[in-house]
């Protein structure tokens, strides 16, 4: 099996400036940034959501409250797809009861992942609202979910991929579009 | 690495799955501290927990780690069962499977009880506590206890005193600080230290003061009353005069030597009250640690029964193609 790259669809500046545009969509959107806590779900969506907490932190001249969500036990299909299921931490220190949760991950595809972290994001408490920013929709969902804020929509094919390489777990920022093929 | 299906012991565990064993435990542990300590994971999973031996913590931890992760659990104790009516263990077991059961936690006085169920039933099974044979989650939440305050055991010293011939948990111990490096030193009367356990890669030391000489940890076993009655030592006022952990003891020891015991602890013999309460004692942290440990071999021995599944294969072997040449 080998994986065909076929197009960037983001480059470096291309995501830092869709993180800026999201970052100013959600101040706008809140009306300000009281009560805002935004979280990542493991692993790109983390550092993700670190961007954009602090690109509205410096827009604002305020601190926003990040958090992490790994969503591996909360999966429905671990057991069929995982062979070694490996269990990232979940960290949540806000009290979110109340609170406007930006869930954030770096790609938005069958929503099957959103679903999940939504039910842990419940076990900690009930927001106020809990709004959706990824980087990349790529269509295809299985699940009636959308996302409120969205760096690029790319149609794409169920065979093809989107691959996110982020600086701080990939050394690179860049969105590729690749295809398998045997 | 191949799935793991049962887990009977530490011994011959590589270094790669006991430190997976440890990081996914720590991944459980914050699961503990949420106000809803409960996740999804094991929904639909049932476990039978067979305590053939009494048991508070163990049983306890192990029914607190499969409703944390969503597991129905049935419980199972000799007093009130028809092993008292004379049913087998073999009987018991595929009467407790044939109800569709997939795991089976398993405590049992006879030493390769666990492991004669994993040849009969199709289900995981996991040791609790055989004979004086092994305790594999208890050798793991002590490694957990240890590495979460050393970060590593390459260089530290620990020490395990007590009845090292009866001691199931001593041996799940040895096993596993071998393999990740600790160096492991055994202390007891002559009369309860198996005559080979060097071959387990400890060196003996009857003498407690030299045995404590800079050690990092000691590891205080129970002695076991119930299995005292052939005069393996002279008196219970000698065993603590002569090994019991006190202060006294202590004073050769590592200034932050760490003290555990896997109890119930009988306070007075083995160990001294104010060391079992201590700064440095950490038996309360065992047993928190026990549930995340529990959780973490639970839900690893129940994933990946899809081995064949497409999507398994690892992302590492695909050649990745960019602009017509291979990449990294």
């Amino acid at each position: 099996m080998s994986v065909y790259y076929k197009a960037v669809l983001l480059d470096k500046d291309a995501i830092r400036r869709a993180i800026k545009r999201i970052a100013h969509e959600i101040v706008e959107r809140n009306g300000g940034v009281d009560d805002l806590v935004i979280v990542g779900i493991r692993r790109r969506g983390v550092p993700l959501a670190k961007r954009i907490a602090d690109t509205i932190a410096q827009m604002e001249e305020c601190n926003v409250p990040i958090g992490a969500l790994d969503i591996t036990l909360y999966r429905d299909d671990f057991q069929n797809v995982l062979k070694h299921p490996q269990v990232g931490k979940t960290e949540i220190k806000e009290d979110i009861t109340n609170r406007v949760v930006v869930l954030v991950d770096d790609v938005l595809f069958t929503g099957r992942t959103i679903r999940a972290a939504l039910d842990e994001l419940i076990d900690f408490g009930r927001p106020k609202k809990i709004q959706l920013a990824v980087l990349v929709d790529r269509g295809h969902r299985e699940l009636p979910i959308k996302a409120d804020y969205v760096g690029k929509n790319v149609p794409t094919s169920e065979n093809e991929m989107v691959e996110v390489h982020l600086e701080e777990i990939d050394g690179d920022d860049e969105v590729l579009l690749a295809e398998k093929a045997s | 690495m191949n799935h793991r299906k049962h887990l009977l012991g530490l011994e011959g565990m590589s270094a790669e799955e006991i430190t997976r064993f440890l990081d996914t435990a720590e991944s459980f542990k914050e699961v503990s501290e949420r106000s809803v300590k409960k996740v999804p994971a094991l929904r639909g999973t049932t476990v039978a927990n067979l305590f053939f031996e009494s048991s508070t913590r163990t049983r306890i931890s192990f029914e607190l780690a499969e409703k944390r992760l969503s597991a129905d659990s049935v419980n199972f104790t000799t007093s009130g069962s028809s092993v008292s009516k004379g049913e087998s263990l073999r009987d018991t077991a595929q009467n407790i499977e044939a109800m569709r059961v997939q795991m089976i936690v398993i405590r049992h006085s006879a030493a390769g009880a666990p492991h004669f169920l994993a040849s009969l039933l199709n289900g995981s099974v996991i040791n609790a506590g055989d004979g004086a044979h092994e305790h594999p989650t208890q050798g793991l939440l002590d490694m957990f206890t240890l590495r979460e305050r050393w970060g590593s055991f390459a260089g530290k010293r620990v020490v395990i005193v007590g009845d090292l011939a009866h001691s199931r948990v001593a041996r799940s111990n040895i096993h596993g600080l071998v393999t990740m490096g600790a160096e492991v030193v055994v202390c007891g009367p002559p009369t309860l230290i198996p005559l080979d356990i060097e071959r387990l890669g400890v060196s003996v030391e009857v003498d407690l003061k030299q045995a404590l000489e800079g050690a990092d940890a000691v590891n205080v076993l129970r002695i076991q009353m119930e299995r005292q009655q052939r005069g393996l030592f002279p008196s219970i006022d000698e065993y603590a005069r002569r090994w019991g952990i006190n202060r006294q003891a202590l004073k050769n020891a590592h200034k932050e030597c760490i003290i555990m015991h896997p109890g119930p602890m009988n306070r007075g013999i083995e160990i001294a009250q104010d060391v079992a309460d201590g700064e440095n004692s950490v038996i309360l942290d065992q047993v928190t640690n026990g549930v995340a440990v529990r959780m973490a071999v639970l839900y690893l021995l129940s994933g990946g029964s899809a081995l064949e599944n497409e999507e398994t294969t690892p992302q590492q072997t695909e050649t990745r193609v960019r602009e017509g040449k291979q990449v990294a």
